[in-house]
């Protein structure tokens, strides 16, 4: 019973994570909350949905569709509604943001309909593994492996890479990386498509899982993404990954023992008792204030 | 006096009395989340959760103990603002996109706690009595509006709103001037709570029904939008701000399904071409003086100035 609720936990909270992720290295490198990230992770679980029931592709073919089209998205987003708003007060930006968010789930409410649809059957072949008492579907371990996968390679472009090094400098100091010669426009717009390729990859994953897509499901999402992202300590990569794993966890952990028509205040009350006590998050810096 | 109201009030169209009602409404909610993150520079996400703590707080006390109008705003006004303290206590001591989070959080919490009580109906909601006033409920909402707007403004050229705006300018150096910056975070956090409660009260009897999922994050983000939009920390800007977006999606209503699309690509637009909001940075005041001929116009200043400074020049050369 305990193992079966944490692997449940593990494989709702791996995809939390995965949107976590696009919080917090935007947040990093312009400190600004990109409500529309939880729209790119929606629009991720529509692409995935039409790639596999009218084009029959195969699911894995499918993500990357969905990852391609979802980077071209959010590079287009930051160059519309961002850039021109970079020098001014992040507020400004937070609401443009909010717009962009309302414009691509009204869209999408439009373009597709305002009734949930459900991926086809059969598209990814569903096989339960007994260990122990706990039923373990093949899904769950495979949402686990791909957000795992897909959390080592982003690792490993932070810190191995020259672009990684360069969003690294920029979030550090955007002007002084701006003088040693960091194209930092690049770097962020680099920053918003790894973001919104995991969010669309976390999309068609989560469609597959709960096999059910529609245009609002990204505000909730979203929301408690960014509170993963949070409660880890916004801008740490690693915090996000543990905060968007403690969610799910704890969530599905409520669940079953009673509290499911409190579903979606855990994820918020977690979050609230932990600033409480660790005012910058799980992993975040202390930033120590300066006169 | 009550009849000829009555009969004014009776002769506008229903349609439009609601969006003018709809407008006193925002502005009312929009002067309280002025005085929170437009003020003391407390950034709020969750302004809908004291509206909809306001809401059910008059429309039970209108229910279940049949207070009379004005004392069941009053009242639900002060608890409100009593939960605001209470909430604000602990998480004001958190800064920035910390805080944000958190009372995003709570609006969410307060959101699941009314779809799950009894008292709240769950998710039915209520159903609210109208209000038995002396005056037709559109006057009496827009005469609260008058007196919001009157002690609004009373605090921001007040003592308190000086200290509210130095905690906004820097905490360290407003608590190195003697400034309590806890104690008048938590205070500016419940005189914005209590005119959310004021005026989640005259919604819930105005429309005569209330859900807990009509105080979601959306509508916090809509409050918000009324005051960066208006320009943060001014009064004008606000009022502006609050009846353009309460008014827009009834005006866009003939686009039918591409209301909401629009509404989004607006903010956008608005937000890049005034980063400021559309009262920002400009003084009310002065700019009725000005237009009235009793200041002297900016470009008059200008030149008299250039004037000044360039005249000796002239002399020597």
């Amino acid at each position: 019973m305990f193992l079966q609720q944490l692997i449940n936990g593990v494989a709702l909270g791996s995809t939390y994570a995965l949107i976590a992720l696009g919080y917090t290295m935007v947040y990093g490198i312009i400190t600004l909350i990109n409500f529309a990230h939880g729209e790119i992770y929606m629009v991720g679980a529509f692409v995935g949905l039409f790639a596999t029931s009218i084009f029959k592709l195969n699911f894995l073919v499918a993500m990357l569709i969905a990852m391609v089209v979802c980077v071209l998205l959010g590079v287009f987003v930051e160059r519309i509604a961002y850039r021109p708003l970079r020098k001014s007060s992040r507020l400004s930006a937070l609401i443009s943001a909010i717009g962009v968010s309302i414009f691509l789930s009204t869209l999408a409410q439009m373009l597709f309909g305002a009734n949930a649809k459900g991926y086809p059957e059969g598209v990814f072949p569903v096989k339960q593994i007994h260990i122990g008492s706990a039923e373990i579907s093949t899904l769950q371990l495979l949402i686990i492996a791909i957000s795992a996968i897909l959390m080592i390679s982003l690792e490993f472009i932070v810190h191995k890479t020259k672009i990684g090094k360069a969003m690294r400098a920029t979030s550090e100091d955007y002007n002084t990386a701006a003088l040693m010669g960091i194209n930092v426009n690049m770097v962020i717009s680099f920053t918003f498509a790894l973001g919104s390729a995991l969010a669309a990859a976390g999309g068609v994953l989560v469609g597959i899982l709960f096999n059910a897509v529609s245009f609002n499901m990204g505000l909730m999402a979203g929301l408690k993404a960014f509170a993963a992202a949070v409660l880890g300590g916004i801008g740490s990569i690693p915090g996000a990954m543990l905060g968007g794993l403690l969610l799910g966890v704890t969530e599905v952990g409520g669940v079953a023992i009673g509290f499911s028509s409190y579903r979606d205040a855990i994820a918020f009350a977690i979050l609230v008792l932990v600033l409480l006590v660790k005012p910058t998050g799980l992993l975040g810096r202390k930033i120590q204030k300066k006169v | 006096m009550g009849d000829f109201l009555l009969l004014l009030t009776g002769s506008i169209n229903p349609y439009y009395l609601q969006i003018i009602v709809n407008i006193g409404i925002g502005i009312i909610l929009a002067l309280g989340l002025n005085v929170i993150t437009g003020l003391t520079g407390q950034l709020s996400l969750g302004h809908a959760a004291f509206m909809s703590i306001g809401a059910f707080t008059s429309a039970l006390l209108t229910i279940k103990l049949g207070m009379p109008f004005f004392a069941n705003l009053v009242l639900t006004g002060f608890i409100t603002a009593g939960v605001a303290a209470l909430i604000g206590l602990p998480i004001l001591r958190l800064t920035g996109d910390y805080l944000a989070i958190c009372t995003l959080g709570f609006a969410e919490i307060v959101k699941v706690v009314f779809l799950n009580l009894d008292i709240t109906n769950k998710a039915l909601g209520l159903t609210v009595p109208s209000a038995i006033t002396a005056v037709p409920m559109p006057i009496v909402v827009w005469l609260v509006v008058l007196l919001t707007i009157i002690c609004v403004t009373f605090i921001h050229s007040s003592r308190f709103g000086r200290a509210l705006m130095a905690v906004r300018g820097d905490e360290i150096a407003a608590e190195a001037m003697g400034i309590n910056v806890t104690l008048y975070k938590v205070q500016s956090f419940a005189i914005g709570a209590f005119l959310a409660g004021v005026g989640g009260g005259l919604y819930a009897h105005f429309m005569g029904y209330i859900n807990p999922s009509d105080f979601g994050f959306l509508k916090s983000v809509d409050i918000l939008s009324m005051i960066v939009l208006g320009g943060l920390g001014s009064i004008t800007g606000s009022v502006i701000g609050a009846s353009i977006l309460s008014a827009a999606p009834e005006f866009l209503r003939f686009m039918a399904s591409y209301r909401m699309l629009v509404y989004g690509g607006l903010l956008v637009c608005m937000m890049i071409f005034r980063p400021n909001g559309l009262m920002g940075g400009i003084n009310f005041t002065s700019l009725v003086l000005r237009t009235l001929g009793r200041k002297p116009h900016l470009k008059t200043i200008m030149e008299q100035k250039t004037a000044e400074t360039s005249g000796p020049c002239n002399g020597d050369t």
